[in-house]
């Protein structure tokens, strides 16, 4: 059979990449033993793997609507279900969840179980359905489920802006984390990292669609895979003397726990917290000394100076007190805005160590109810906003039949979870190896990797670790850690060979990479095939649909580069909040489409526009930096978490509207019969 | 053409079972995991608090199970009624 034949041969040439990777792998570590330089290794990774992506591209270039679009449905489950997880497994939870997990405790595994569970409602409500319907977008579904008097053209519009808006936000994300990885790895400035990332992106989507990105992916899966397990199963090994670190490091978190109850009590540990809050009270008399305390403070500095430079003072210590006196807030307002951010970081740093497999701690029952709310909320919107994210839903159009793309889910969520169930095994040995070896060791004798992670962005450092108590010994209160480090510097932190650092930044990359890929062609064909095709010129050729959209994919992918080049945020906030915007938004319309008949036009279009306003209003109104303040939440909810309101007003909104609207007509549900329909 | 029709529906109920069953299992499994974290924590199995190791690794397992249940299971559905129109 064909089809079978096409099987045999994937795994034959996938099979030989992976052992081709392993053989590089081994090659570059002899290079390392030999002297090869650091920076070296670095440029080897990321070159070559961009290399691999850029050439899958080159072989997979096509100009055929459906090879574009859908990579011509021939795409077998597994190997389906392995470009999908890649598409899913982004920089966020590659790099940033284990950190989490080791800053945080328990509260980080909200996005392992929301990202996870998501895959039960795509199976269960939406992909079989989709695939069904075979057509090529989601917007394309949603307007042929919804289509009425206008044929469905404004549901169309609505959830292309849907579309647009998450899939944008979350590929800046992304990029971002290209630009981060790449800079950190090779020492090239972040924008021209960014620029590179994009490159490799462009040759792979642009030549050959949905069908390039697919191969690349599945390739992409390999590496990431690869990249995440070496690290941790040498540190298993190490310590727990068993190569499974997902059997081994339950034991670890009993050892961590004993030593964090230490951490409570130790005097030393206790005096170190004691200092952050006394620094914090300082702050805070200062805050409330406001403007007195700005003037004085200031001509305190200038006072010094002054001193400083009549006496004959070391030209270090005149530079030292200028370069106090321009940080120096510029008026009271902004005194009371540095002091009292300043206030709350010295306070966090005052309280103990949170302990790692504690679920919820807080200091009262209340304060516990909250943080349990607030983690049921993230699953929450995670799981309704996973499954509504078009760009993983469009790959359940690529396989070749509804049975091929039930089995693909399972195969998704499988090699999703492969990866998840060893992201806090990484974080716990990390943990452990933190506690065991770099606490309680002399200052003169910090490992490299400190002065060299502290070393790369001097305007924020990711990690600090500062003799606050002036004892010359390194406590945990002192260490100061960035969430996004962790993963990164795992292998310097365990000890391990320069090589597999630049396994893990390949690793990272290719998780940014593949998200980026399927998020900008998901873009891309949205404007393309929706806007353009379907509503502006619906006698395009197949040629001028394809190249349309090869140009917009250009266009948006340098947008998003732009974006991303402002820094925007921290990875995790932003991909957050695309979440709860493809929750409300896309869930109740998609998720109804099948399984209630009654659903109309007028109740999606509510749906959508009621969901998303209701989820944007409350991110606006309770988010910092929007604008908003802590005091608006509803229930305590944190504003990343904003698809509990946003889901049930826009479910609400599309049952309501539709039960006080006509039923849909004939055709509307001449589909749903065909959807349901074995 | 009723006959076709009333055979479609036999099918979209059994389906639309499976998917209520499993869709409770998946709801009950996720919200007792975290609601009754703090309980479970005080359970230790084989070297694991049972809270942490359900909610990182055990709540996964399920998800799984349940795309998989869900696969098979409608498979064999589809083969049942697809004999029928052969």
């Amino acid at each position: 059979m064909n089809d079978k034949a096409f099987f045999r041969r994937l795994c034959r040439y996938y099979g030989l990449y992976t052992l081709g990777f392993i053989l590089f792998l081994g090659a570059v570590a002899i290079l390392e033993h030999e002297g090869f330089p650091r920076v070296w290794i670095g440029y080897v990774f990321l070159f070559t793997t961009i290399v691999i992506y850029a050439g899958i591209g080159v072989l997979s270039r096509t100009s055929d609507v459906t090879e574009y679009y859908v990579a011509g449905r021939r795409v077998p489950g597994i190997f389906n279900g392995m470009a999908t997880a890649a598409d899913w497994i982004s920089a966020a939870s590659f790099i940033s969840v284990a950190g989490s997990l080791f800053l945080w405790g328990f509260d980080g595994l909200a996005y392992l179980i929301g990202w996870s569970g998501g895959f039960c409602l795509v199976a269960l409500f939406i992909a079989p359905f989709l695939r069904k319907f075979g057509q090529y977008t989601i917007p394309d579904y949603l307007a042929a489920r919804y289509g009425g008097a206008d044929g469905g053209k404004l549901v169309r519009l609505a959830a292309v802006a849907a579309t647009v808006v998450v899939s944008f936000t979350y590929v800046v994300a992304q990029i971002y984390g290209v630009g981060l990885i790449t800079s950190r790895f090779t020492g090239l400035d972040f924008s021209v990292g960014i620029f590179l990332g994009l490159a490799s992106i462009l040759v792979c989507s642009f030549l050959g669609g949905m069908r390039a990105v697919t191969w690349t992916q599945v390739a992409q899966y390999i590496i990431i895979l690869i990249a995440f397990l070496t690290p941790v199963t040498w540190l298993s090994i190490k310590h727990a003397h068993n190569p499974l670190p997902q059997l081994a490091y339950g034991p670890a978190i009993e050892r961590i726990a004993a030593q964090e109850r230490q951490f409570v009590v130790d005097p030393k540990e206790r005096e170190v917290r004691a200092i952050f809050r006394q620094r914090a009270q300082d702050l805070e008399e200062s805050i409330d000394g406001l403007p007195l305390s700005w003037e004085s403070g200031r001509a305190e500095i200038q006072n010094n100076l002054e001193a400083l430079k009549l006496g004959s003072a070391p030209l270090l210590d005149v530079r030292q007190t200028a370069r106090e006196l321009s940080a120096y807030p510029k008026d009271a307002d902004e005194a009371r805005r540095v002091w009292s951010s300043e206030r709350d970081r010295n306070l966090a740093r005052a309280e103990p160590p949170v302990p790692q497999a504690l679920p919820f701690p807080g200091a009262t029952k209340e304060a516990s109810d909250i943080k349990r709310n607030n983690f049921l909320a993230l699953v929450f919107c995670l799981m309704l906003g996973t499954a509504a994210l078009p760009h993983i839903l469009v790959r359940y159009y690529t396989t070749p039949g509804v049975p091929q793309t039930r089995s693909s889910v399972f195969w998704t969520l499988f090699f999703i979870m492969l990866l998840y169930i060893t992201i806090p095994a990484l974080a716990v040995l990390v943990k452990y190896d933190i506690y065991s070896a770099l606490v309680g060791s002399s200052f003169s004798h910090l490992p490299d990797w400190v002065s060299y992670w502290a070393g790369i962005d001097k305007a924020h450092p990711l990690i600090s670790i500062t003799d606050v108590n002036l004892d010359g010994i390194v406590q945990l209160s002192e260490i100061s850690m960035d969430v996004d480090m962790v993963v990164l510097a795992t292998p310097e932190i365990a000890g391990l060979p320069y090589v597999i650092s630049g396994l893990i930044a390949a690793g990272g990359l290719a998780a940014a990479l593949s998200t980026a890929d399927g998020l900008l062609l998901t873009i891309s064909n949205a404007l393309s095939h929706d806007i353009y095709f379907k509503t502006v010129d619906p006698g395009a050729s197949q040629q001028k649909r394809v190249t349309i959209s090869k140009l917009l994919l250009l266009m948006v992918a340098l947008l998003a580069g732009y974006v991303a080049s402002l820094k925007p945020g921290d990875i995790l906030s932003l991909v957050g909040a695309a979440f709860s915007l493809a929750a409300s938004a896309l869930f109740p319309a998609l998720a109804l489409g099948a399984m209630w008949k009654r659903a109309n036009r007028q109740g999606a279009i509510a749906g959508i526009a009621g969901g998303f306003l209701m989820c944007a209003y409350y991110m606006v109104r309770t988010h910092p930096t929007l604008g908003g303040s802590a005091d608006a939440l509803w229930f305590h909810i944190a504003p990343i978490s904003a698809a509990v309101f946003g889901v049930p007003a826009g479910m609400a909104a599309l049952i309501v509207v539709s039960l006080l609207t006509p039923p849909p007509d004939g055709r509307a549900q001449a589909l749903v019969d065909y959807l349901r329909a074995p | 053409m009723t006959g076709e029709g009333r055979r479609t529906s036999a099918y979209w109920r059994r389906a639309r079972r499976l998917t209520l069953w499993l869709t409770a299992l998946w709801l009950i499994a996720t919200f007792c995991t975290i609601f009754f974290a703090r309980e479970l924590h005080r359970v230790v199995l084989f070297g694991w608090p049972l809270s942490f190791y359900m909610a990182a690794q055990g709540i996964l397992l399920i998800y799984v199970c349940i795309v998989g249940a869900y696969a098979w299971r409608m498979h064999r559905l589809d083969r049942a009624h697809g004999d029928h129109e052969r």
